[in-house]
């Protein structure tokens, strides 16, 4: 395999986590309601480029899953009821502050691994792959910012409210 | 002379004009039952307030009670005229159940006491929770109906005083993408257009604006150049057939939750077709090249198909929309109230920046808001903002606002954007917000999914006040309730949507014990304690005068510039639009004129943010993209609504106006006249849906979503396949109940709409929800609800 492949393999890795992730965050914000659809709408972007990571794959003699992974819908169910229960406390906010954090982390990775790949097709010349890059990567920027901004945004409460 | 029904006729008589001369002058009048202007004892100079218009009038009195109104001739804004909610909606003034008395909850029962026992409890719950949780526990919801000044001391007191994020109006509800729109495009709030612009142009474009029902008057104006000579060419964007839509050139009804893809083709057109002001781009905007990319995506037929309207009919309106030489556009809730709402009236600016039409007669837009002082409460910071369109995110200028109010500028929070209405129900739902204090507003009717908002509203932990005129549906969950007075009873001023200042001066007195928001306010504020850094009090002044002229320092060189008006020079004043100062002594009509905007890094309000994620941009982002300030253009990808149809809710569930209420018909339920015209709530079906069902006119229909039921009556006919319609006025206050249904099936349409807004301007959606509908019962034998006058209306039949 070459190196390449190896840096595709592993963005489609990291934005296919990213996704479950940001699914993830969705489904235990039920009650928040804007994390609870933002995190759904910027999961898209990351199920997208998963999607296209799948398809270049193919070039680098890479079987890459087009789809994202994702929990079984029952689960998914779990977590928004469990959600909606804690909807009325307010120290359960704890808990997103975290989540929040593992996203910025995640997202920071996965620009990282976009800036690989764009300096890689960049040094190949590989037209192609730069467009990816280029059409993808200012998304995980978005999604970066998202996290640090909701982050600021709920800190001051959670943290200093009782 | 006959008098015209102006409930069956609501624009009244025709007056029509041609393009560049002065609108005719037209005075309506209404007074109490056998009264004459000879038996008027005193007229009081006011303006309208059960809409967004800002029309000029003078309350008629005679013993010391409201009689009536008549429009002011000389009225920059009206030329005499009047709606039908202004003409009968000073009777509700008078109603026999105006709250009187302060009420306070004892066992469990509201129960009147006097002002002082009532104060007490709501300014000693505040410094109770201050000591005990600091004061992120306290939350403000206001309105966008109080006066300037009335926003302007709350604002200190919430901001300045307590400390505290969380503060917000209805505004919310009604204007956000308005504001949100303009800081986006133009880095600062202030309204481009001005209504005179209407006078001047060859194609007017309503986006979403029903504008024949929310602002009567102004949609007379239209009128009046349709019958006259050289008429405008109307575009209309809207799901329901309204007067407006009848009225137009080109109709597009696109399906709910596509007004990008719609914007986004008329925007390909206009640049495929290069309609484009290339000079006028390069000049005063950035940001064009990333729109022609974003609108690349978008030719005409992709959009047709996702909107589901004619591909003739979109480069029709492109065509129109690209080779008009005075274009005005106006928004209004259709693209607010809806899915992507500041993505898509951003794309609105965006036509007319591409197409240079700013800052000069007959081109001009309009963000429109929906109540009569909705521009103030967004001014004076009463909606979170900081005052005088200060920009939280510069640190000089909340300095600056320290020196203004003589505190410590780390006493006002700036740390990240002010706490929105919904997020502030959110801290109230999770129990870290226990003190909210609403005032002019009714959330237990006009917030979405509204089981959900009665349980936040009752929680023990919760203590609710409720500053209002009626016991509102809210006001019977409040531990206290502040009877206030309205309109006609305390002077002070309010701004328009085209910036229009009016004074409206005190006519009678309040009921009872009943008293001023203003009054009320200072009185909270002395309770507190709260004073400036000399120990002095915060709130310096006594009267609406007194705060007016602190609105005046405040205001002093930011865009909304107040210095040149004082109450004397409004006084006998057919309204004034800001700025006002040394340079416009008159007033300004037109700002934004030679591509000159309030965008510098330094001095504007906002520095933008993402419109799909909502995230601010910083500082440092800012300036790099626009350092000379320019205007920015904005582009949008369309993102898909979070609630889709599906086979267990097949409809798209809209809610909106009719022309004869306001709001949640606290006042125009009680105006005899208006709550005979639409006296029950009931449901536009398109005829194709209906005849499928098996439906008929009259028929009691359930609508359901995941959230709730309403139960109404079938109108056919007004709204495009697929979707059904609400108006939203209807809560329970004059039901057996009182604030809820008494059964499964509400009336509210709010019982049904989704907790969801706007990334970018928080504003919550009403026009998108998945519905199923089913027949109750038959109407064949019931009343007919159709009226007689919705034949004259036009509008639902």
């Amino acid at each position: 395999m070459t190196k390449t492949a190896l840096a595709i393999r592993e963005l489609h890795r990291s934005e296919n986590h990213l996704a479950g992730q940001l699914l993830r965050m969705s489904e235990r914000n039920k009650a928040n309601h804007e994390i609870f659809h933002l995190a759904r709408d910027l999961a898209r972007w990351s199920c997208e480029h998963v999607h296209e990571l799948a398809r270049v794959g193919h070039d680098y003699d890479l079987e890459l899953d087009a789809e994202a992974s994702h929990d079984p819908s029952i689960v998914a169910k779990m977590r928004q009821k469990g959600s909606e229960l804690l909807g009325g406390h307010h120290d359960p906010g704890l808990l997103l502050l975290a989540d929040l954090r593992k996203t910025h982390r995640m997202a920071a990775g996965v620009s990282l691994d976009w800036e690989i790949l764009a300096q890689t097709a960049q040094a190949l010349k590989d037209r192609g792959l730069l467009a990816l890059s280029r059409r993808c990567h200012p998304q995980t920027l978005r999604q970066l910012r998202w996290a640090n901004e909701t982050l600021k945004e709920n800190a001051p409460q959670i943290i200093a409210t009782p | 002379m006959a008098e015209t029904d102006r409930i069956a006729e609501p624009w009244g008589t025709r007056t029509p004009y041609a393009p560049g001369e002065p609108w005719p002058v037209r005075v309506d009048r209404q007074l109490a039952e056998g009264l004459t202007e000879e038996d008027i004892d005193s007229w009081a100079q006011s303006a309208t307030i059960l809409h967004s218009n800002g029309d000029g009038l003078d309350i008629a009195v005679k013993d010391g009670r409201i009689v009536g109104v008549r429009g002011r001739e000389i009225d920059r804004v009206n030329h005499g005229r009047l709606g039908p909610k202004d003409l009968f909606g000073w009777q509700a003034n008078n109603a026999a159940d105006r709250l009187a008395r302060p009420l306070i909850r004892r066992g469990g029962e509201l129960v009147a006491t006097g002002w002082d026992t009532a104060m007490d409890a709501v300014a000693g719950r505040t410094a109770q929770l201050l000591e005990e949780r600091g004061p992120s526990s306290i939350g403000f919801y206001t309105s966008g109906q109080l006066f300037l000044e009335e926003y302007y001391t709350l604002a200190l007191i919430g901001h300045g005083g307590i400390g505290t994020n969380h503060m917000d109006g209805n505004t919310r509800l009604c204007t956000a993408t308005a504001a949100e729109a303009l800081k986006a495009s133009f880095a600062c709030d202030g309204q481009p257009g001005s209504y005179t612009d209407i006078d001047h142009a060859d194609v007017i474009a309503l986006y979403g604006h029903n504008m024949a029902e929310t602002q009567t008057v102004l949609w007379s104006r239209i009128l009046d150049r349709l019958a006259g000579p050289n008429p405008p060419k109307i575009i209309c964007i809207d799901p329901r057939s309204t007067p407006v839509a009848q009225a137009a050139t080109i109709h597009l009804a696109p399906k709910p939750g596509t007004n990008v893809p719609l914007m986004n083709a008329l925007l390909h057109e206009i640049v495929a077709n290069d309609c484009v002001d290339h000079d006028y781009v390069t000049r005063h905007t950035v940001g064009f090249d990333e729109l022609t990319k974003q609108v690349h995506d978008w030719p005409v037929e992709r959009a047709a198909e996702a909107c589901d309207v004619s591909a003739d009919d979109i480069r029709e309106a492109a065509r129109l929309v690209g080779r008009a030489e005075r274009l005005v556009s106006t928004v209004l809730q259709g693209f607010y109230q809806s899915h992507q709402a500041t993505a898509a009236a951003v794309q609105v600016n965006n036509v007319h920046l591409v197409r240079g039409m700013l800052g000069k007669p007959g081109c001009g837009v309009l963000q429109m808001n929906g109540q009569p002082s909705a521009q103030n409460t967004r001014e004076c910071g009463a909606d979170g903002d900081l005052p005088g369109f200060r920009n939280w995110s510069n640190e000089e200028h909340v300095k600056d606002l320290g020196r203004v109010w003589n505190i410590d500028h780390m006493q006002i929070p700036h740390y990240s954007q002010p706490t929105h209405l919904m997020n502030i129900m959110r801290y109230v739902e999770d129990g870290s917000i226990r003190f909210l204090y609403v005032s002019g507003t009714n959330p237990a009717v006009s917030l979405p999914e509204l089981a959900r908002v009665r349980q936040i509203l009752s929680q023990d932990r919760l203590f609710l006040v409720v500053q209002d005129i009626f016991l509102s549906e809210t006001a019977q969950l409040a531990d206290v309730v502040l009877p206030a007075a309205t309109w006609g009873e305390k002077t002070g001023t309010f701004t328009n949507a085209d910036r229009t200042v009016h004074l409206s001066e005190k006519a009678v007195e309040p009921p009872g014990e009943a008293r001023s928001d203003l009054e009320i306010f200072i009185d909270y504020a002395h309770r507190l304690g709260l004073t400036d850094k000399d120990d002095q009090p915060l709130v310096k002044w006594t009267d609406a005068e007194g705060a007016f002229e602190a609105w005046k320092e405040c205001s002093a060189g930011r865009p909304c510039d107040y210095t040149g008006l004082s109450y004397d020079k409004l006084r006998g004043s057919g309204g004034i639009q800001w700025p006002v100062n040394d340079e416009h002594p008159d007033g300004t009509e037109h700002i934004y004129v030679d591509g000159e905007f309030w965008s510098d890094p330094s001095y504007c309000e906002n520095y933008g943010r993402d419109l799909v994620t909502g995230a601010s941009l910083e500082p440092t982002e800012y300036e790099a993209m626009n350092p000379h300030g320019k205007a920015v253009i904005k582009a949008a990808e369309y993102v898909p609504p979070h609630e889709q149809t599906s086979e267990g809710y097949p409809f798209i569930l809209t809610t909106g106006r009719t022309i004869y209420h306001f709001h949640t018909r606290t006042k125009t339920g009680r105006a005899p006249q208006l709550e005979r015209a639409a006296p029950e709530v009931w449901v536009e079906v398109a005829s194709g849906d209906a005849r499928e069902h098996g439906w008929t006119e009259g028929d009691l229909l359930r609508i359901s979503t995941a959230r709730g039921r309403v139960e109404a009556k079938l109108r056919i006919g007004g709204v495009r396949p697929g979707v059904v319609f609400l108006p939203f006025h209807y809560g329970y206050w004059d039901t057996a109940c009182g604030y809820k249904p008494e059964a499964d099936d509400g009336r509210a349409a709010n019982e049904l709409t989704i907790t969801d807004w706007d990334p970018a301007s928080k504003q919550p959606l009403f026009k998108n929800a998945a519905a199923k509908v089913e027949r109750v019962s038959s109407g064949a034998d019931a009343t007919a609800v159709a009226l007689e006058n919705a034949g004259a209306v036009g509008g639902p039949q």
